[in-house]
């Protein structure tokens, strides 16, 4: 029994780690300001350029910077795009996703149904060893501890730094950030960056920890779970952690059920995590005035200085 | 040298036409160059994938047959995103139309054609707004954003149909493939071009095009979704109902989805099985994009991006490219578009250092 409890949650883990990682990134882009729906292309060029990385190295951690890079040029193409040339971010993000499954693809052609090198577990020493919360708890790959590190440093930089409230003040009204000086476009072509950094390294880690093997849209919609999970937490770190954790559960509890042969047809489990999202954004938005208050004011609104 | 945007006051009518044709240019290049890098001669890769498939009549008839669902569907939604409504789940609504048209098709199989074709493509119609209708409740009463709710029922709707072919409704005949036996006679969409496979749909499609011009630019109600989109603020103002617009334009673009969807299943695949479209829900957002939103440039933009289909398998089959070239040239064709785009509003001006001070308009 307790066997069962501990693998289940090192599965969960799992299931959430590339959730939380591409959720974050988003998060920072969404705070200052930029909407940015090609989460779910940016990971599938994240997951190929990883894959291939570590095929072709050995190396694991070259393809996880490979994913970075890979990840970091989309975001720049929308970034262009929305922020250089104005275009609508809904549109142009759309065509990111749409461009980034097409590139995938065609990348990973030569890829389908062979291995590469996968992250390796790091065990911390001596807490690893402890029983059930050592397994549970200490014996990860980098990404997982990554994950946390990356949510509290940014709760840290939006909370408790100037960095962080230049970032959300451009966010929240670009013309005032503006005037007082602070360079809007520079700034959000930065916050997309990193958010196409973090959505890469998501998809790094599902093709080379979470299901290390390529395939096309392998991430399954998990880029658009993660654009949901922004607005669920109300753009708020801690929240952000709780649904990721939330989601990664229902994903892996869909996967769990199915193993199980649960006289439910398979293909109303694995409708579970999306039909979830539905209903958890319904519940988080019904609260108009909560979603107001926290949502950076000029999002998805393009900012053109008048000289 | 530097270059900066400058507004110009009001839409540049030339870059409205001119933006789409210079992004089509852009991405022919774009393209070549890809193809370039994978080691295919580009102006042979580019030849093989736009023009090869429509060298011959087949071709053509290939292209119409293509053309039609995108078409239908990227008029629905350019009336959509006209109204500023970003129902981003026509895949859903395509696949929910299949599904309910499909399964009255099935269940009243021996019925006369006039009385069961009419009523397979009702719940066709109806089953995209019912699924349509699903995201418009839960934007409207809950306030739920419809990009995402809209998305995630496509999945859901995806898995229902896979659900449903290798489930209840799987033809027992059928040698246990996921598929739903084959549609009858009176449910199977006419061909109307003998020897080809163009079908009813094919025709239908530009007068759906026309009519939903007409309901936009000569219609108050087209009006009142028109003015929601480009000023909420003044449509408010006006008194015009945003709950009553937000259903109008989802029930109108998932009820097309849904007809796309009948016709296709009844027509060119003739059974329901899980794989009945290639993602023309999601290409058909570039439609509307690359069509301006007006249901007459949609019918160009669902010509072209059908070839782009077709390209994608001439390119498998001549060049041994993945037909996930597709996906390449239609992401980056909207690209191109929405970034050429801004020559509509804003005119490019070099900057001269120290002879015109900054911020004068020329």
């Amino acid at each position: 029994m307790i066997f069962l409890i501990v693998s289940f949650l090192v599965s969960m883990i799992s299931a959430s780690t590339p959730l939380l990682i591409a959720a974050s990134g988003e998060l920072i882009a969404e705070k200052s300001g930029v909407l940015n729906l090609g989460v779910e292309g940016m990971m599938l060029m994240g997951a190929i350029a990883a894959f291939a990385t570590a095929h072709a190295t050995g190396s694991t951690s070259l393809g996880m910077l490979a994913a970075i890079g890979a990840g970091m040029m989309m975001a720049l193409l929308f970034a262009f795009l929305t922020l250089t040339l104005l275009a609508n971010q809904i549109a142009s993000g759309l065509a990111l996703t749409i461009f980034g499954r097409g590139f995938s693809a065609l990348l990973g052609a030569g890829y389908v149904g062979i291995a590469a090198p996968t992250l390796s577990k790091l065990n911390i020493p001596i807490l690893s060893h402890l029983p059930v919360i050592g397994p549970i708890l200490f014996h990860h790959d980098v990404l997982v501890y990554g994950s946390f590190v990356m949510i509290g440093a940014i709760w840290w930089f939006l909370n408790r730094t100037h960095a962080g409230l230049i970032l959300r003040a451009v966010g929240d009204s670009h013309d005032a950030a503006h005037a007082t000086g602070y360079p809007v476009l520079r700034i959000r072509y930065a916050a997309t960056a990193f958010g196409g950094a973090m959505a890469g390294l998501a998809g790094a880690y599902l093709s080379l920890s979470y299901s290390p093997l390529w395939a096309q849209d392998m991430t399954a919609g998990r880029g658009w779970i993660a654009l949901a999970l922004v607005t669920f937490s109300a753009w708020r770190p801690l929240w952000l952690l709780f649904g990721a954790y939330l989601f990664g559960g229902i994903m892996f509890l869909s996967l769990y059920l199915q193993g199980m042969g649960v006289p439910i047809p398979a293909p109303f489990i694995s409708a579970l995590p999306y039909l979830a999202t539905v209903i958890v954004l319904v519940l988080i938005s019904r609260d108009r005035r909560r979603i107001r208050l926290n949502q950076p004011a000029c999002l998805g609104k393009s900012f053109h200085a008048a000289a | 040298m530097q270059f900066r945007f400058e507004p110009r006051g009001e839409r540049s009518r030339l870059w409205s036409v001119a933006s789409p044709v210079l992004a089509i240019f852009v991405t022919i290049m774009a393209t070549g160059l890809i193809f370039a890098v994978l080691g295919k001669p580009p102006l042979l890769a580019v030849y093989t994938f736009l023009v090869v498939p429509i060298l011959n009549l087949a071709g053509l008839s290939a292209l119409a047959v293509k053309a039609a669902p995108l078409i239908i569907m990227g008029v629905g939604l350019s009336l959509c995103y006209r109204a500023n409504v970003w129902n981003i789940g026509a895949e859903g609504q395509f696949t929910l139309g299949a599904i309910a048209g499909g399964g009255v098709a099935l269940a009243f199989a021996n019925a006369p054609f006039w009385l069961l074709y009419p009523a397979v493509l009702l719940s066709g119609v109806a089953g995209g707004m019912a699924w349509a209708a699903i995201t418009a409740i839960l934007k409207t009463r809950f306030n739920a954003n419809e990009i995402l709710t809209s998305l995630m029922l496509t999945y859901v709707a995806q898995y229902g149909l896979i659900w449903l072919v290798t489930g209840p409704w799987r033809d027992p005949k059928g040698f246990g493939f996921p598929q739903t036996a084959l549609f009858s006679a009176s449910a199977t969409t006419p061909v109307i071009v003998p020897n080809t496979g163009i079908h009813l749909g094919c025709l239908a499609a530009p007068f759906i095009a026309l009519g939903i011009w007409l309901l936009l630019s000569r219609s108050v109600l087209g009006f009142q979704l028109r003015a929601v989109g480009l000023a909420p603020r003044a449509a408010r103002f006006a008194g015009f109902s945003e709950v009553r617009l937000i259903w109008t334009a989802m029930l109108i673009s998932g009820g097309l989805a849904g007809l796309a969807g009948i016709f296709e299943v009844t027509g060119p695949i003739g059974q329901l099985t899980t794989e009945i479209s290639p993602g023309y829900g999601f290409t058909a957002i570039i439609v509307a994009f690359l069509g301006r939103l007006h249901p007459i440039g949609v019918i160009f933009a669902g010509l072209l991006l059908a070839l782009s289909y077709l390209g994608g398998d001439a390119a498998q089959m001549n060049l041994g490219l993945p037909s996930a070239v597709t996906g390449i040239f239609q992401g980056i064709l909207l690209f191109s578009l929405l970034g050429c785009d801004i020559l509509i509003l804003y005119r490019v001006k070099r900057i001269v250092p120290l002879k015109l001070p900054a911020g004068e308009t020329a």
